[in-house]
């Protein structure tokens, strides 16, 4: 079923953005069925961005069109552009494959879930550093003395670690690697999808925590991928939430859990036990996330929707402004906002 | 909730379970090193009762779970099973009028991976015909199917015919797992272990997968031995189902007690400590862990005292020394000095590194 575009797909400016995603969508099938669909959006100079999502949201899609690393036959179309500290606009879309890899590490890293298969088990962690480092025609000696900062940063003993073999640390310890890898090269954005999701919970803490100290100590930006919401409010500026391939609302942490816009967002907070909220308040979300192939009319959300009308049986809404962001409804906003502007709106920060 | 004068459906005492490791390949035999993955735990599960274990990986709480429903054999202390010690039933050495086979039936497991738990050559209702088959209940074939069906919509898969005639790969992650849970109560059993059952789950389908478990526990009449490494699940869960919260680390039970008291009024440091681990929607600032050290020790060589100690942000030169006790505080039961204001804890040197 052909997907009804909207005319207005506004972005939610940054004043500094390092990246800027412009109607980006991944398609497979030749256009009959999108796992990404025209999500824009920015991501400020210095934040954290979290980007939170069901399985099969389109969430690690996003992560992976900021890399132009979509997996073949996909088709990522759009525009993707990278503004790095020092140097001239780049687009994405327009690099070289020699030109990616360069970039990929160097301007952008990434960290996936699971370290564990992100390691050569044959190889010790020192060797993981200096291969990285040689790849990319780094100096080593400056490179491996970064290294062992960034592991001491991140509470690791780099004597130990470097001479040990992946499987010889604990699942903490080889993530924490896998963290001061991904930033050896000085990158300026961080990019992690999950990268907590098989810890314990005094682990995933506190890497939290540890990933807030690196951003200040680092300048870094990073945009945190998780279906976690609770876990990744802790350390985001902002939030960003991916309904069926869209972004659907995206705010400043506090703003979007107090106030959350969309009802999506809303029954995510509610359905997520935490030890603050009574229990009765908390409540599962009825129905399932859409498949690809089977997405709903007009508003992909509506038929788990207790608010949905018919125009959202009908119509692909737009956004609607908010205090601190924006998110897609049908209906008025809640603050009796009336305007549904086409404006980009600059988020001051 | 539960009859005092009845046995408790499980009781562990002192249950000690350790594991000899040889360390390296090509070593011959010349290091062998005792992992004590439970030292000395004890804990009584009712009827209907319902018992969150809550701890860090290396905890001990999967291998004291799996002990509890006999799947592992303890290396010391007994595991009893309505009064009777499971193991001397095993060994033949117990005069109960109850088989070894009847023990297992009643004691049920939900693993952590739906995926792998699952036979993916059979259709489900094969899958769940099993048990049927298994507990000699005298079924004809369309009773069976009746029965089935009848679970799997009480569980949200309608139509039932439809689910039951798929494969396991043809299912979500929820799906399965609610699979596994309809599997383990057609055994009709006493106590159902669920190993990080809800962990793999996306966070939005746990609530429900939690109120499901609760829903069948009256009809089924089960107690449930709940184990996670999330505080908040293992909170809802046992709130909801009126029962206790045990931490645990390196293979002791550092407090036990009510769901709330736990959460609310946490004595022991390291229950505290999981409490700040644990996300909510606060947003208080993440803050410097309340943790002298991030990594938890080696299980095999466990610090001295109380085991806490080399962490605990309280711990002073008293807790290197001596392992606490158990002690009582209404309802809740806490292995650390600073309960007893008498102690020579308050006299004792901080511990600072």
């Amino acid at each position: 079923m052909a997907i009804e575009r909207t005319q207005q797909r506004d972005a939610i400016g940054a004043s500094d953005p390092v990246i800027r995603m412009n109607d980006a969508s991944v398609t497979y099938d030749e256009g009959e069925s999108y796992v990404l669909d025209g999500v824009s959006l920015e991501v400020e100079r210095g934040e954290i961005l979290g980007i939170v999502g069901e399985s099969g949201s389109g969430k690690s899609m996003l992560a992976s069109a900021m890399l132009d690393a979509v997996p073949n036959p996909g088709l990522l179309s759009g525009e993707i552009t990278y503004r790095p500290s020092d140097g001239d606009e780049t687009d994405i879309l327009e690099l070289s494959q020699s030109e990616l890899r360069e970039m990929r590490w160097e301007d952008i890293s990434m960290v996936f879930q699971g370290a564990m298969s992100s390691f050569n088990p044959t190889m010790k962690i020192r060797g993981h550093f200096a291969e990285t480092l040689d790849a990319h025609d780094a100096d080593r000696t400056a490179g491996m003395e970064r290294a062992r900062e960034l592991l001491s940063d991140l509470y690791l003993d780099p004597d130990r670690v470097l001479d040990s073999y992946p499987h010889e640390l604990s699942g903490g310890m080889t993530q924490r690697a896998l963290i001061a890898l991904s930033l050896v090269l000085d990158p300026d954005l961080l990019v992690m999808d999950e990268p907590t999701a098989a810890l314990d919970l005094l682990m995933q803490r506190s890497i939290l925590q540890l990933l807030g100290g690196l951003r200040e100590k680092y300048d870094l930006t990073m945009v945190f991928i998780t279906h976690d919401l609770p876990l990744v409010a802790a350390l985001a500026d902002r939030l960003a939430v991916m309904y069926a391939f869209k972004l659907v609302e995206i705010a400043d942490t506090r703003e979007m859990i107090e106030n959350g816009g969309h009802p999506y967002t809303r029954a995510l907070l509610n359905s997520t036990p935490n030890l603050d909220a009574p229990l009765e308040e908390m409540r599962p979300i009825d129905g399932k996330s859409p498949a690809p192939i089977n997405l709903p009319s007009g508003c992909a959300y509506h038929p788990r929707c207790p608010l949905a009308t018919e125009q959202c049986r009908e119509e692909v809404p737009g956004y609607h402004e908010g205090v601190g962001g924006a998110w897609r409804g049908v209906f008025p906003p809640r603050r009796g906002d009336q305007r549904n502007s086409a404006e980009l709106r600059r988020l001051a920060r | 909730m539960s009859s005092s004068d009845a046995e408790p459906v499980l009781s562990l005492s002192d249950v000690e379970v350790h594991f000899e490791s040889r360390s390296g390949l090509l070593d011959f035999g010349d290091e062998t090193q005792t992992v004590r993955a439970v030292d000395g735990v004890s804990f009584d599960l009712e009827e209907r009762d319902v018992l969150s274990l809550v701890g860090e990986s290396g905890s001990g709480k999967t291998t004291l779970g799996k002990t509890s429903i006999g799947l592992q054999r303890p290396t010391g202390g007994s595991v009893k099973y309505r009064g009777h010690d499971i193991w001397d039933v095993r060994d033949g050495n117990s005069d109960a009028d109850i088989t070894w086979d009847e023990i297992r039936q009643s004691l049920q497991i939900i693993h952590q991976d739906p995926g792998s738990s699952l036979n993916p050559n059979r259709r489900l209702v094969s899958i769940l015909s099993e048990p049927l088959q298994l507990t000699g209940a005298d079924l004809s074939r369309g009773e069976r199917r009746e029965r089935i069906y009848g679970l799997l919509e009480h569980v949200g898969m309608t139509p039932a015919s439809d689910f039951a005639d798929r494969y396991p790969h043809e299912l979500s992650g929820g799906e399965k797992q609610r699979v596994a849970l309809c599997r383990a109560l057609l055994m009709n059993p006493d106590v159902i272990l669920a190993d990080e059952a809800i962990s793999a789950l996306d966070v939005s389908l746990r609530v429900e997968m939690m109120d499901l478990m609760l829903d069948l526990q009256d009809e089924f009449d089960t107690s449930y031995v709940f184990i996670s490494h999330d505080l908040s699940n293992a909170r809802y869960f046992t709130q909801h189902g009126d029962g206790k919260i045990g931490v645990m680390y390196l293979g002791e039970l550092a407090e036990i007690g009510p769901a709330e008291d736990m959460v609310n009024d946490p004595h022991h440091p390291y229950t505290n400590v999981l409490r700040w681990a644990t996300p909510d929607l606060s947003l208080r600032e993440a803050g410097e862990p309340p943790m002298r050290k991030i990594d938890i020790p080696d299980p095999v060589n466990p610090p001295s005292g109380c085991r806490f100690h080399t962490r605990c942000p309280e711990a002073r030169e008293a807790c290197r020394q001596e392992s606490p006790p158990d002690y009582h505080h209404d309802g809740q039961r806490v292995a650390c000095f600073r309960e007893d204001d008498d102690h020579a804890y308050w006299d004792s040197p901080e511990l600072t590194d």
